[in-house]
């Protein structure tokens, strides 16, 4: 019946030659390829927050009167409202590390060397936006701490040199916090933010089909000077079933989560009360969030914490452009580089336990 | 008299006037400051002639332009003893306790005088001072009694605002017991002098000191300030309706108002006792210690069984909103979302307190209407802090059958690639 089926469709559609390209695709087999499936994962995540985005689009209602209400709505009233809205939470937040622990296993894998070095923009740009996709949709709920979250994360925007101000008043939709904040969130969260994500990601993809997958330097020095060493799999359907067992697995860990630690509402947001004690922005900012908190007041004549904006930003553009300064020859890497990934990588690690660990 | 000016010209003693004149002119020239012979002189006293230029700025009459001059007379720009304190010059000396009322009254209670200072100061101080028992015992020649400067103070005296003010709210208390707490002092009028300590122990000091709430009642709130008692009250024991509205709405329809009326009894006053209010609890319904029907009341009759139903009935309502709480606490905890019922469970708190005031009625019925709202309203919480664990374990079984469900797709997938690779 469904091989009847697929010969229909393939007879006036060609699938095959559609997925032509994918049957001749292979993966290199090698010590560390394991590591190839963190983006397949973060892919994955990403379908599930579209998903459950939009079953959680039914009953949400943007607005500072009815967003908490609608978000308990949901988790008390509609059917498996619990469930969809703790994946949601959930799956951004493995999402987020997922796409880190990408990030870094590509940097350490040098796998951003020439001749991809778009790919690896692309991926930082993606990273940039998923961690804009978790402060949007964190002020969503409408609760005390994603209120003083956001304020405290827009006034740090607001301290960039000359366009921070205008910025922050983007951001806001005016001077304060307010409603206007929630619904211009809202626009981020659900419209803008997932059209530029779904076009880099088919630029990605389409990059990673076109060049295929990087192998290590070690391994390749390895496979070069023992030619019969190299091994490849079949991406399809042999990687697939792999990456399928994966994105099993995260279904596994997802349900786990939402249903032993169902994520919580909170207390509806009011502007009008003090800001709770010791509050603290979500993980993946924690790290740039307790850098700001260490440089002093005033560093020489200039304002600690335009500097450490500045100091954050052109951080992430260099990190950016990391492929930019690595050797153009593919079998000789900077070292300098490695052990700067080394560095951020205990930086961001250390910085986020301090973070969390702090008062 | 003649020994009270020498005293106050030691320093001048040997010089010449018009050499002192022309000295004390060029100093308060220097400074920029008007001549105040009377404080010059006064700061170098000693008892309760000292009256240093620090202390007089701080007093409210000073700061508005008032000089020593305005209350005591005589002439503040002569240096000259018997010139300052001329009876031409209208000194009057230190003025009689008698004759204090009348002289702060001679401004106080003049309206146009005291709108030119503050429009929204009362002026009817020294008429109700005439209906306290201080004022009357005054006229009938006792000066032992309490005049303006005794609660004001004097030389220094503030604003009522001021919170260092002897007549600050939260200093209230301590003033009165300066006389009222002092035996001796109080030996001749055969009253308690017990009322500051009592009144230390109770809710409402415990409110206004502690706290720092100030509309919490202290001895001027219930016995009035100027006059006998405040405005509208015929009896000091009826003050308590002032605040606690509802409790006397009821109490007043009660068969208690009557009874203690007949009997001369002081309403409120039998059972919560005056100044040494306690935080009311339902020990007080109790037929044990601390209880207070039963000692009017015979075991078994009537009334003791309806104060045994009520404090029944108040005792099941705090148990259930405690363990609807606990309900809603456990499944909290387990993250299950319970807000809405966390909320509902205020209006319980709250029927349990509207239960708590008309227990005043004295009326089974009405009380059992208030703590009927207030059971439905917990059992209602506790089913859904119950329902909600139920929830949480009907989420573990379905979690355990998709855990399973993953585990043989992993296993069947893993056996799959096995075949596919071999």
């Amino acid at each position: 019946m469904i091989a009847a089926i697929v010969r229909w469709l393939d007879e006036r559609l060609h699938l095959d030659g559609l997925i032509a390209p994918l049957r001749h695709k292979t993966v290199p087999t090698h010590r560390l390829s394991y590591w190839y499936f963190f983006g397949g994962i973060t892919l994955f995540l990403f379908i599930i927050q579209v998903l459950t985005g939009i079953l959680l689009l039914l009953y949400y209602r943007p607005g500072a009167n009815e967003a908490f209400e609608s978000v308990q709505y949901i988790m008390t009233r509609v059917q498996f409202g619990w469930l969809i809205r703790s994946i949601h939470s959930w799956s951004a937040n493995l999402m987020i590390f997922t796409a880190f622990v990408h990030m870094f296993s590509v940097t350490f894998l040098k796998a951003y060397r020439k001749p991809r070095e778009l790919t690896w923009v692309t991926g930082m740009l993606l990273l940039f936006l998923v961690m804009g996709f978790g402060f949007s949709g964190y002020l969503l709920p409408w609760n005390t701490l994603a209120f003083f979250a956001t304020k405290v994360g827009t006034e740090i925007a607001g301290q960039v040199p000359i366009i921070g101000r205008p910025m922050m008043i983007f951001l806001r939709g005016g001077e304060e916090v307010t409603g206007a904040t929630l619904t211009r969130f809202f626009g981020f969260h659900v419209a803008v933010l997932p059209l530029i994500v779904v076009i880099l990601i088919a630029i990605h993809l389409f990059l990673v089909q076109l060049q295929g997958m990087s192998v290590p330097p070690k391994v390749e020095a390895e496979w070069t000077a023992n030619p019969s060493a190299r091994r490849e799999m079949k991406f399809l359907p042999n990687f697939l079933l792999r990456e399928l067992m994966a994105w099993y697995v995260a279904i596994g860990v997802l349900a786990a989560l939402a249903a032993i630690f169902p994520w919580g509402l909170g207390v509806k947001a009011d502007p009008f009360v003090s800001a709770p004690a010791g509050i603290k922005p979500e993980w993946y900012f924690l790290f740039m969030f307790q850098t700001l908190k260490l440089i002093p007041s005033k560093v020489w004549f200039i304002d600690g914490e335009v500097l450490g904006v500045l100091g954050c930003t052109l951080a992430g553009l260099f990190w950016l452009l990391l492929p930019f300064f690595e050797s153009d020859k593919p079998a000789r890497t900077r070292a300098w580089i490695t052990g700067l990934s080394i560095f951020a990588l205990v930086y961001v690690v250390g910085m986020s336990i301090y973070g969390f660990l702090a008062n | 008299m003649a020994s009270l000016r020498i005293n106050l010209r030691p320093s001048l003693a040997g010089r010449s006037r018009w050499l002192a004149g022309i000295l004390v002119l060029a100093a308060s020239f220097a400074y920029g400051q008007a001549v105040n012979s009377c404080l010059d002189c006064h700061s170098g006293q000693e008892g309760n002639l000292q009256v240093t230029p620090e202390k007089f700025s701080q007093d409210i009459h000073a700061q508005k332009g008032l000089t020593c001059t305005s209350c005591h007379g005589g002439d503040s720009s002569s240096y000259d003893p018997d010139q300052a304190m001329s009876r031409k010059a209208g000194w009057k000396g230190k003025v009689d306790r008698k004759q204090i009322p009348q002289l702060c009254g001679s401004c106080h209670s003049n309206p146009a005088l005291m709108r030119t200072y503050d429009p929204s100061l009362r002026t009817d101080q020294l008429d109700q001072y005439h209906t306290s028992v201080h004022g009357k015992r005054l006229a009938a020649g006792d000066t032992k009694v309490a005049v303006c400067v005794d609660c004001h103070s004097v030389h220094d005296i503030r604003p009522p605002s001021d919170p260092r003010s002897t007549v600050n709210p939260v200093n209230v208390a301590k003033t009165c017991s300066r006389c009222h707490s002092d035996a001796a002092y109080m030996k001749s009028y055969g009253i308690p002098t017990d009322q500051f300590a009592n009144y230390s122990t109770s809710v409402h000091h415990d409110a206004l000191a502690v706290r720092g709430d100030l509309s919490a009642p202290t001895c001027t709130t219930c016995h009035g300030n100027h006059g006998a008692v405040p405005p509208g009250v015929d009896k000091v024991q009826n003050v308590c309706a002032n605040c606690h509205v509802f409790q006397a709405q009821m109490y007043q329809k009660s068969t208690h108002a009557k009874a203690f009326q007949d009997k001369g009894l002081p309403g409120c006053v039998v059972c919560h006792t005056n100044h040494g209010i306690h935080q009311p609890s339902d020990v007080m319904l109790s037929a044990g210690p601390g209880g207070v029907c039963m000692r009017c009341h015979a075991p078994g009759d009537h009334c003791d069984r309806a104060r045994a139903s009520i404090l029944n009935g108040l005792t099941q309502l705090d148990q259930s909103i405690g363990s609807a709480d606990k309900a809603l606490r456990l499944a909290e905890s387990a993250g299950m979302e319970v807000s809405e019922a966390r909320l509902s469970q205020d209006q319980a708190r709250d029927a349990l307190t509207k239960a708590r005031v008309t227990i005043h009625s004295f009326q089974i019925a009405l009380v059992d209407q208030d703590i009927q709202v207030g059971m439905k309203i917990a059992a209602a919480n506790r089913k859904a802090g119950e329902d909600a664990m139920v929830e949480r374990n009907h989420r573990r079984i379905g979690l355990g059958i998709c855990l399973i469900a993953i585990a043989m797709m992993l296993v069947g997938l893993w056996l799959y690639i096995k075949k596919l690779e071999s």
